[in-house]
């Protein structure tokens, strides 16, 4: 009787979660410009994105913007999770705790607005850094180094520090400890860090909106721009193709990482049953 | 207790410091330094607003001009009291749905068998690496009169004409429900996972009925999944933009609209900062309760 | 012309002087102690947890910074050093072998940051893997090996350097009782075919005695003794370490008899008869350590004035080889005899509520004045 109410429920919050992502792909389908309304089934939608230059534009600073928040989120992501595990309590230690939580949680309009304050406040100071790329980036990474620090964090916190230990005693030195030792073993959490941060970067609307400058236009806010005004098949096939190399990119991770688990597993048993 | 596991890192200065040094700075100028000058620019005069414009020096004395007039407007209008009530209101009702949704759904996971669960997990990571985005516009298309719901309804012969449910407080909070629910089922997953169910035995061995042993154990236990769940969706649910832009309408009053406005269609950019600081305010017991409960088991299932 | 060169020729390999650490300027972890190690010795530090052992092997590795006193090693003063510079490697309990690399790998690993020639470390690895007998197994990681085989990876990669001095942190804590017999003996062997001198750190009496030539027994960061195995068992210099090491009972009583050739002590139970003198004179309150091991149990009254007693049967164990009984004597002290089952079925001799006698000869006893 439990097993089938919680099957039922679990069954209809995937099918809450995923109706409106199986509607957005079907209907990238359908010839009528009113999205809803169906008529036939076309793939013109698809051929008319490859004319659109404001789609493909964004897509790029997108990519690009993406791709540096991703690095900089990491760099600095992990230098704040190494500072807050290893370092225990130090001054300011409740402070860098505190700064490293907050984007997490903080609306992002809140973030967008007071971040674009001071960057005008500096360039008005220093001449530079002007609207565009660069202020999105910034305030990408900002977030971006929040989560990071989360996922380097935990994987630093399971971390046998004896295995550094080990290390020195066999005859490295701190740096070499840390790059022959430490960061094999984290690396598979700092590429999970650099996923997360880039599909946040790459999703983003608000930040990128309060933070943009002229021809600094994001894929999100082109979305969104056309969103606010209607619904437009545009965004539909866009939709789909953003889906599909997710999904791809998610289900292979996910068989990858189950396959390397199991194989492990049955190696340790292996072992374990042969003994001495 | 501190812990001091390489002592000798400790004693390299410089390697430490710059460990420590580097994200500090980082963070304190994109984290902490735009919070105070956002203060800065909330008592300062629409059309002379800088960061400087408080501030004179002159005949060696400091002078501190603070203009109190926006946050006077903003106690005074009472539509920004009613959109701050409202704000928080919606932020509420979506943590209370994602609760009621995601506690039944997180346990259901964790209690399934081993070796379903990442697949389980995998399918509710799937949407959270779709873009937000896309997600909500297509509620947008599921809900509009001639979108899919009410094309279904009728249909089915359960109404005749199509319900209006766009741009509605319905459509508001179906779409920050939807959007919020991954935030509220992974902290939960992670706290119920590591559910030691010895402890369920024992309850059922000194005679507690499931129902009761849910009530009496499982749920205290799950206390800091819940917290941390909870905070994870209402805090950022506050000062929502994209969604009341979207699925809201006339009547759904969200203070991150109304931030936006102010910033953008009125580009008073002191008023919005004096919004902004009202609504960090509002928040803070939430945020120091989340720094408080904030479990980090969450970067693990990433 | 050569210049006289100051340096202190020693056979000593180890040598530490007033170690002490404390935390937080209240807690003595370390507590004051000196030490010398010879060549070629294994000397196990034994003592329960929170004594401060562990502590003091990591200041020796370099893991942890004195906060006074001095280490050597063959004379030269290495306090300050840290862990990669010391000629010093450490067998971890947990092993703390590299997962990303495999056994060869963790085996080369201290040799490649010595910058060691590529033709000299294979033939070091190999040699080494020979040693303890994995060299079928290079090619394999850590986590596809048993405990047992994951311990001796550890010690070929820890032997691999040819240390002056090897560390081993409680080295057969993680193997279940079977593997750790087998194990005790082998290692011995391995670390005494390549000759190299060994400190160990173990809360296990029998682990400490089956493998080192000398041991110290420690408590709250002090050395309560240090001794051969046997000296430490069998002339225990206080209450403490009679305590500690093995079962004892421990007899309260006064010298009466001082004299050159022995001593006599009453204690309530009984008359002891130690057969040779002690530093002490007569009126002196002190205790008796008598091992269950070395009382016999008779029906009969022994005919001697000194060492037996009498009592009555409260408990009896059975162990197998041997059986141990308390006896609950006149006095109220509980007396506990261990007796090897010499045939089967001896253990039917004597029964619960069984009145019955214990004597033990003049030589046995020890007198403690701590």
């Amino acid at each position: 009787m439990k097993n089938l109410f919680g099957k039922s429920w679990l069954v209809m919050v995937y099918v809450f979660l995923y109706i409106p992502i199986v509607t957005l792909v079907v209907y990238s389908f359908n010839a009528s410009p009113l999205v809803t309304v169906w008529t036939e089934f076309t793939f013109k939608w698809y051929a008319a994105l490859a004319h659109d230059e404001e789609v493909i534009a964004g897509l790029i600073l997108s990519l690009k913007v993406a791709l540096l928040s991703g690095l900089l989120s990491v760099v600095f992501g992990t230098l704040t999770a190494f500072a807050l595990v290893r370092y225990g309590r130090f001054r300011g230690s409740t402070f860098l705790a505190s700064m490293a939580n907050a984007p997490l949680v903080m609306p992002e309009v809140i973030v967008g607005l007071s971040l674009l304050l001071m960057l005008v406040s500096i360039q008005r100071w220093l001449g530079f850094p002007e609207r565009g790329l660069i202020t999105i980036l910034l305030g990408h990474a900002l977030v971006g180094t929040a989560y990071a620090a989360v996922v380097v964090m935990a994987r630093l916190r399971e971390f046998d520090t004896r295995l550094e230990e080990a290390a020195m005693d066999l005859g490295c030195k701190p740096l070499q400890v840390f790059t022959l030792v430490t960061l094999p073993l984290i690396a598979p959490s700092l590429l999970s860090a650099f996923l997360l941060t880039f599909t946040l970067s790459f999703d983003d609307v608000v930040l990128s909106a309060f933070l943009s400058g002229p021809g600094a236009t994001t894929l999100p806010i082109v979305i969104f721009s056309r969103a606010r005004l209607g619904l437009s098949p545009s965004i539909n096939a866009v939709a789909a193709m953003t889906i599909a190399v997710v999904s791809v990119a998610v289900i292979a991770s996910s068989i990858y990482q189950a396959r390397a688990e199991r194989r492990r597993q049955r190696e340790m048993s292996e072992a374990y049953a042969q003994g001495g | 207790m501190i812990v001091k596991l390489l002592p000798r890192l400790r004693r390299s200065c410089t390697g430490s410091r710059l460990v420590i040094g580097l994200p500090m700075i980082w963070l304190f100028l994109l984290a902490a330094a735009p919070l105070l000058i956002v203060l800065n620019y909330s008592l300062a005069e629409m059309d002379v607003a800088s960061v400087n414009s408080l501030w004179q020096w002159a005949d060696q004395a400091l002078t501190v001009k603070l203009n109190f007039s926006n946050y006077l407007f903003l106690s005074e209008d009472p539509l920004y009291f009613k959109t701050y009530l409202s704000s928080l209101k919606y932020a509420a009702i979506t943590t209370l749905w994602c609760l009621l949704l995601g506690y039944p759904f997180a346990y259901f996971m964790a209690r399934s068998p081993a070796h379903l669960r990442p697949l389980l997990l995998m399918l509710v990571m799937l949407p959270f690496w779709t873009s937000f985005l896309l997600r909500i516009y297509a509620w947008k298309t599921l809900l509009t009169g001639n979108g899919l719901v009410n094309n279904s309804l009728m249909a089915l012969g359960l109404i005749d004409a199509p319900l209006h449910m766009m741009n509605t407080p319905f459509s508001l909070t179906i779409g920050m429900v939807y959007a919020y629910l991954p935030f509220m089922i992974l902290p939960l997953y992670a706290n119920l996972v590591k559910l030691d169910l010895s402890l369920l035995e024992a309850a059922a061995d000194l005679g507690a009925s499931p129902w009761k042993t849910f009530w009496l154990v499982t749920v205290p236990l799950s206390r800091r999944g819940i917290i941390a769940g909870s905070l994870l969706v209402f805090i950022p649910a506050v000062g929502e933009y994209v969604i009341p832009e979207l699925l809201g309408g006339p009547d759904t009053l969200m203070i991150g609209r109304v931030l936006w406005d102010e910033f953008f269609s009125n580009n008073d950019w002191p008023m919005a900062s004096a919004v902004t600081v009202v609504m960090i305010l509002l928040i803070l017991v939430p945020m120091a309760l989340f720094n408080k409960y904030h479990d980090d088991t969450v970067g693990e299932k990433v | 012309m050569t210049v006289a060169k100051d340096v202190t020729v020693t056979e000593d390999l180890l040598r530490i002087e007033g170690l002490t650490k404390t935390y937080d300027g209240a807690v003595r972890a370390v507590d004051n102690v000196s030490l010398t190690v010879s060549k070629g010795e294994i000397f196990a530090l034994l003592g329960s947890s929170g004594c401060g052992k562990s502590t003091l092997l990591r200041m020796l590795a370099g893991f942890e910074t004195p906060t006074s006193g001095k280490i050597y090693l063959s004379g030269q003063d290495i306090t300050d050093l840290p862990p990669y510079q010391r000629p010093i490697n450490m067998m971890f309990q947990s092993y703390a072998l590299f997962p990303h690399l495999n056994v060869w790998d963790n085996v080369a690993f201290g040799l490649r940051r010595d910058g060691m020639a590529k033709d000299e470390l294979t033939e070091r690895v190999e040699s080494q893997l020979k040693l303890v007998q994995l060299t079928k197994f290079a090619k394999r990681k850590p986590h596809q090996l048993s405990g047992g085989q994951q311990q001796r990876v550890a010690l070929a990669r820890s032997l691999a350097k040819r240390p002056k001095l090897l560390l081993l942190d409680e080295p057969l804590g993680a193997l279940d009782k079977k593997l750790r017999e087998s194990t005790q003996f082998e290692l011995v062997n391995i670390i005494e075919e390549v000759g190299v001198t060994c400190v160990m750190v173990t809360h296990d009496q029998e682990e400490a005695m089956t493998m080192a030539s000398r041991i110290a027994v420690m408590s709250e960061g002090y050395f309560l003794q240090i001794g051969t195995p046997d000296e430490v068992y069998e002339t225990p210099n206080s209450r403490l370490v009679a305590d500690f090491i093995g079962n004892v009972n421990i007899f309260e009583g006064e010298v009466v008899e001082d004299e050159p050739d022995h001593v006599t002590i009453r204690c309530p139970e009984c008359l002891h008869y130690v057969g040779h003198g002690i530093t002490g004179t007569a009126g002196m309150e002190v205790g008796v350590a008598l091992r269950p091991e070395k009382i016999q149990l008779s029906q009969a009254q022994p005919d001697k004035p000194h060492n037996w007693c009498a009592g009555v049967v409260t408990d009896i164990a059975y162990f197998g080889s041997h059986t141990t009984y308390h006896l609950k004597l006149d006095s109220g002290m509980v007396l506990k005899v261990q007796q090897a089952n010499l045939r089967r079925n001896c253990d039917q001799d004597l029964t619960w509520g069984d009145r019955t006698f214990a004597h033990w000869r003049r030589d046995v006893m020890v007198v403690l004045t701590q």
